[in-house]
């Protein structure tokens, strides 16, 4: 689960970590009082959308407005605001579609001094938690992993104990930190440590993390995902997930407890399990198709998640063929056709359906599929089914 | 011979009287698996369709001499589980429970550090050695015994791929589902490295997916240590960077992971790489030629 950049720095600082200080606005007039009350000098005016880029950003409908903007009076705050909010931001990680900006961020501005890079992850190989720093903040940190490897720093440490002081004070030094900015890096970062653990995060990401004139560390951005199996122990952050910045249909198949990712092509498909659905995805390509999505239905789909997994995919325009691919372990073949044939009369199809079966009660199941009388192009294998599905579209 | 179970295996279920959970166990011991009971805590002294049910694993381990367990705990215990099941002295532990918190994995990770049992999974189809025990969620029928030792992050591929070798009359020593988590017991490279020990094993089938760089350190280690031929699928060509593809693994993240950068390592290191997931099984036989041509 992703969460906004405010939301991070409310959670950052419930736990100690310094932010500046910020208040969330939701209209021209709101952003303007914020302004004022943050001390009525200077501030900068953020738009909340789960992604990055957004300095960089432009708007579908202002293209001159910029997704974070330096403003130096209220009404410069308001104006900002008017072009931002309800407006559609585009940054190189939103897509070409962009997203949506309800919420703004004012927040004061700093002596800054210095700009890092800060992110933490689970490294699966190193089989832990993994800090990342780098002297190059504010900046793309895949540009300069690529072209400067040389300057980005990692430390793993204990899942349990977090980041010790030595481990802080090895890489402050490493990244020349000087003066009273080494006493609050040794505070700093264990700290961000233990959040990342306290939290189940799967990442976090502070770029840039500031240090000031005056030697302190602040982190200036928030980027916080937390691990989606691990929200059952921590019911309060669930109130941060904001559903409009989620595809609808993803979110609709994630509460039947299907696993669904929408593509740009034009054959759906139905698959159980994952692998087999990204193969299955991969084998449409091969054959010079386009799938419109990635749909596992998991190992123990009933009728009524086949019908909604039915449902969504037939819901997407762009959809012109589906192809179902299952095959049945534990879930039995028979049981997938029942669930299929089920969804085929309460959904009705208007576009060409290919089924191939393998595994548990296939040959049961290819009999009803044949009585049924319905209108359903059967395959023998893999290739069989890929063929079919891009032959319907006549390509 | 074979990797990971012999015909000393003895098998426990922890979490036996749970729907998932007893249904397997019946399925295993169908199979033939030497199932000797189960674990659910509050339960011990109970017996559950003939499975005696135990409330600990160190008392199922002093009653039944069971030396491996299978694992089908709910997420938020399931850590739990596999640390008693470490701590009981368990050979072989093999976690089928899917959603377990990532963190969680890191604390298993160090807990079972030095301690000798071995990790499958979490969030894997189990462990087969066909005509000898099917130790996970895989069917049956679908196995032959023979030469071809399978590894894979995910399921039903790994069932598609054993359908395409055993219709092509290709037999299978053992297939290990290693789980499709960011973090996993066991590595594609212990596991090549066993089947390679084992005297079995003829051949390997690997199948990877996008994210991470496990097949791309299977590739390296293959090119340095592995004799056998090796044939290999990397699933997720088509995948968007960014998404997550149903595994918690299955992401490409910062351009790194992707399925391109993964099927040239693996040929470069001498793998037949299966283009079509249709030519899993076909790609297997190709290996083997190709190496018998050398």
């Amino acid at each position: 689960m992703k969460i906004h950049e405010y939301q991070g720095k409310l959670l950052f600082a419930k736990a100690g970590i310094p932010v500046p200080p910020g208040i969330v606005a939701k209209t021209p007039e709101e952003a303007a009082a914020a302004f004022t009350k943050l001390g009525g000098k200077i501030a900068v005016v953020k738009s909340q959308i789960h992604a990055g880029g957004r300095g960089k950003g432009t708007f579908k409908e202002q293209p001159q407005q910029r997704g974070v903007v330096l403003v130096k009076s209220a009404e410069e705050a308001k104006e900002n605001a008017a072009r931002i909010l309800g407006n559609t931001l585009v940054t190189v990680q939103t897509g070409p579609e962009g997203k949506k900006v309800n919420t703004i961020y004012v927040e004061g501005g700093l002596n800054i001094a210095r700009e890092l890079y800060l992110g933490i992850v689970v490294d699966r190989e190193a089989g832990g938690p993994v800090l990342i720093m780098s002297t190059e903040g504010g900046v793309e940190i895949e540009e300069v992993a690529e072209h400067h490897p040389e300057k980005i720093l990692k430390e793993k440490f204990d899942g349990l104990n977090g980041l010790h002081a030595f481990q802080a004070r090895n890489l402050a030094f490493k990244l020349g930190f000087e003066g009273p900015a080494i006493r609050a890096a040794e505070k700093f970062l264990p700290q961000i440590c233990k959040f990342f653990i306290d939290n189940d995060c799967s990442m976090a990401e502070i770029n840039p993390l500031v240090i000031t004139k005056e030697g302190e560390l602040f982190a200036l951005d928030a980027k916080v995902t937390f691990d989606d199996n691990a929200l059952f122990r921590h019911a309060a952050l669930k109130e941060y997930r904001d559903l409009s910045e989620e595809e609808p249909m993803e979110v609709r198949a994630s509460e039947t407890g299907l696993s669904y990712v929408k593509l740009e092509g034009n054959i759906g498909c139905l698959v159980n399990g994952a692998g087999l659905a990204m193969s299955t995805m991969d084998l449409i390509k091969l054959h010079g198709g386009q799938p419109a999505n990635f749909l596992d239905v998991g190992g123990g789909a009933n009728v009524d998640q086949v019908t909604e997994a039915f449902k969504i995919i037939l819901a997407d325009s762009n959809v012109k063929a589906v192809l179902v691919n299952i095959f049945g372990g534990i879930m039995q073949c028979d049981t997938i056709v029942t669930a299929l044939l089920t969804a085929y009369e309460k959904v009705g199809f208007t576009v060409p359906l290919v089924v191939r079966l393998e595994g548990t009660n296939v040959d049961l199941a290819r009999k009803m599929l044949a009585e049924s009388g319905r209108d359903i192009i059967t395959a023998t294998d893999l290739t069989d089914a890929a063929k079919k599905v891009v032959g319907t579209l006549g390509a | 011979m074979s990797i990971l179970v012999d015909r000393d295996t003895k098998v426990i279920c922890q979490g036996i009287t749970g729907k998932s959970g007893l249904f397997h166990s019946q399925k295993c011991r169908e199979y033939g698996t030497p199932m000797v009971g189960g674990v659910t805590p509050g339960k011990g002294g109970t017996e559950i369709d003939g499975f005696p049910v135990f409330n600990t694993v160190a008392d199922a381990v002093q009653k039944t001499g069971a030396n491996t367990t299978m694992i089908f705990v709910p997420p938020p215990f399931c850590a739990d589980a596999i640390m008693e099941a470490c701590d009981a002295g368990m050979k072989l532990i093999i976690a089928i429970t899917e959603g377990v918190p990532v963190l969680d994995m890191v604390a298993v990770t160090t807990y079972l550090k030095g301690k000798g049992s071995r990790l499958i999974g979490p969030n894997c189809p189990g462990v087969i050695t066909p005509g000898i025990a099917k130790i996970g969620i895989m069917p049956g029928y679908i196995h032959k015994a023979g030469p071809v030792g399978l590894m894979s992050r995910s399921g039903t591929l790994t069932y598609e791929a054993v359908w395409q070798l055993t219709s092509l009359g290709l037999g299978q020593s053992t297939c290990v589902g290693l789980g499709g988590d960011p973090i996993v017991g066991t590595s594609f490279i212990e596991l090549l490295d066993m089947f390679e020990k084992d005297p079995a094993t003829e051949a390997i089938l690997m199948m990877g997916e996008i994210g991470g760089s496990a097949e791309i350190d299977a590739a390296n280690f293959i090119k340095a240590h592995v004799t056998k031929p090796v044939a290999a699928f990397i699933a997720g060509r088509t995948a968007p960077p960014g998404k997550r593809m149903g595994h918690a693994g299955a992401i490409i993240s910062g351009g790194k992971g992707t399925a391109q950068e993964k099927i040239d390592a693996l040929e470069a290191a001498g793998v037949v790489v299966a283009q079509s997931p249709a030519d899993m099984g076909t790609a297997v036989q190709r290996a083997i030629a190709k190496k018998a041509g050398k």
